[in-house]
């Protein structure tokens, strides 16, 4: 198969992976073939040490519709929970637990799946012209892929009901003003600022950002005296890395630190 | 100690020892030359005063994914009856100084066994604790549906042991199986942390208490509290608990001397 039709392209630049959902002409919607393209795309991320940031995006004018609606089989009422276990909650798992930073850069319309995804990044960068909608309940479902996760811990409760019940788009100066967004760039510049992100990401010392990743997650749920025992752990494995003792010299000597991601 | 044995690692620190078990392409599988290893180090090193407790451990993958099933597939079931490989299993009930399993990737089957032979189980957030013999058609014969059931009681067990699908090391906290969950960076450190504060107590009062401990799960109330009150009276014919209640008296460190 020619590589320009593989539903998922994978591209590195230095150490900053960007996948793309390649899809354009369904908006990018995830069938199997997708899913498992992207799940495969980011655990072989997570596994490379040289890749310390990856961003997310998607081509054409969508950034992803969320679930292919023609796939069929995964839209059979005995399939569909089996299908969150086998395929999306995997993804929506490594999101949150890859100790690298994951940025989505949100080109377009991000719906149901799609917004929840792109929610389960760590940063979002959005186009002027690109929106979210939690879509869900406009084909009388719920929202999934984590989604009832992350909205509950970034908005108010009438809020996060308003748009769950409605279905009704968040446009990205809303996104911006509801948290929900990072930054709003102007469409034609939101690869390159993406790109410019995740490259001054992927020079911060990696072990560190993914140790400080775990440790937010843990304390996400935790008591004052778990997260304080859980930082003792995460804080003496993070002294124990070869960045740590660059950044310590560094400071000493009043020089730029020269982080490796070790 | 290790150039004796070729399945596992001995190593000697200040009061303890770690028992790395080394069969690392096949994940730890326990066949019986590896389990006569770990038992004969730790029998010698359990006769060795300097050392009070030991930790065994894997690596970071796995602790021991199971038993040796190529040496057990063709098994017929007296010669395996009269053979009785177990027996050696046996033998770690018979070591006196406390046992620290520091679990890490999968404990599965006898590596589950193994761990649950222990005393104390540190794990790793990445371990996982399963008993999956249901799955090749047969059981735990390591000890598996007695000591998991003591540990986790009956329901959970049930579910362990006939679907054979393995718990997370958060699973096995809640569940009372383990002692303490730590990240895979620290597990091994952590379990080698506590070997060295039990190491410092007095050996022979470690000792005893750790068999009342293990009476309280065989005898009745009546009964065990009679064996601990025997073993509690005993103590007071240690030089240590002269030693002991002497310098909580005089308000200083104790200096225990494992007699």
């Amino acid at each position: 198969m020619d590589d320009n039709q593989s539903v998922l392209l994978a591209e590195r630049v230095g150490a900053v992976l960007t996948l793309t959902l390649n899809r354009p002409t369904r908006f990018n919607a995830l069938d199997d073939p997708l899913k498992d393209a992207l799940l495969a795309a980011l655990q072989a991320g997570v596994r490379d040490p040289e890749v310390r940031c990856i961003i997310l995006t998607g081509a054409g004018k969508a950034f992803c519709a969320g679930q292919d609606l023609n796939a069929g089989d995964d839209l059979r009422p005995d399939q569909v929970g089996k299908e969150l276990r086998l395929r999306y909650n995997k993804i929506v798992r490594l999101l949150y637990g890859m100790e690298k930073p994951i940025i989505a850069a949100v080109n377009g319309v991000a719906a149901g799946a799609g917004m929840s995804l792109a929610l389960a990044c760590d940063l979002r960068l959005m186009g002027e012209r690109s929106s979210l909608r939690l879509a869900f309940s406009n084909i009388g479902l719920i929202p999934d892929c984590g989604a009832t996760y992350s909205l509950p811990r970034l908005l108010p409760r009438g809020l996060l009901l308003d748009i769950a019940y409605t279905g009704r788009s968040i446009d990205a100066p809303e996104a911006l003003r509801l948290g929900l967004a990072n930054r709003v760039v102007a469409d034609a510049d939101l690869l390159g600022e993406a790109a410019s992100l995740a490259a001054i990401l992927a020079a911060r010392p990696t072990r560190a950002l993914g140790l400080t990743k775990r440790a937010f997650n843990r304390g996400e749920d935790a008591t004052l005296k778990d997260a304080l025992n859980y930082e003792a752990y995460t804080q003496e494995i993070a002294a124990g890395t070869m960045d740590f003792q660059d950044g310590l010299a560094a400071f000493r000597e009043k020089r730029q630190p020269r982080f490796e991601g070790r | 100690m290790s150039e004796a044995f070729q399945h596992i690692l001995v190593e000697a620190k200040d009061g303890y020892a770690v028992v790395r078990l080394n069969r690392p392409k096949v994940l730890n599988a326990l066949n019986s030359a590896l389990i006569g290893e770990l038992v004969s180090a730790l029998e010698t090193l359990d006769a060795d005063p300097t050392c009070r407790c030991a930790v065994i451990t894997g690596n970071e993958r796995a602790f021991a994914a199971g038993a040796d099933i190529g040496e057990m597939a063709e098994a017929e079931a007296i010669p395996f009856l009269l053979h009785d490989q177990f027996a050696q299993w046996d033998r770690f009930r018979r070591i006196h100084m406390p046992l620290i399993a520091a679990v890490s990737g999968f404990a599965l089957g006898g590596g589950c066994e193994l761990a649950m032979n222990c005393d104390l189980i540190i794990a790793s957030e990445t371990a996982q604790f399963g008993q999956p013999e249901i799955n090749l058609g047969i059981m735990p014969g390591a000890g598996g549906t007695q000591r998991l059931t003591h540990a986790v009681g009956k329901v959970r067990a049930m579910e362990m042991i006939l679907t054979g699908a393995p718990i997370s090391a958060q699973n096995a906290l809640r569940a009372g199986l383990i002692n303490r969950v730590v990240p895979v960076e620290l597990y091994l450190k952590e379990a080698e942390a506590l070997a060295a504060e039990i190491a410092a107590k007095a050996p022979v009062a470690v000792r005893l208490a750790k068999e009342a401990i293990h009476k309280a799960l065989d005898a009745s109330i009546a009964d065990g509290v009679d064996f601990e009150r025997k073993n509690f009276f005993l103590l007071f014919a240690s030089a240590d608990q002269k030693e002991g209640m002497r310098a909580f008296l005089e308000k200083r460190q104790p200096q225990f001397e494992g007699r």
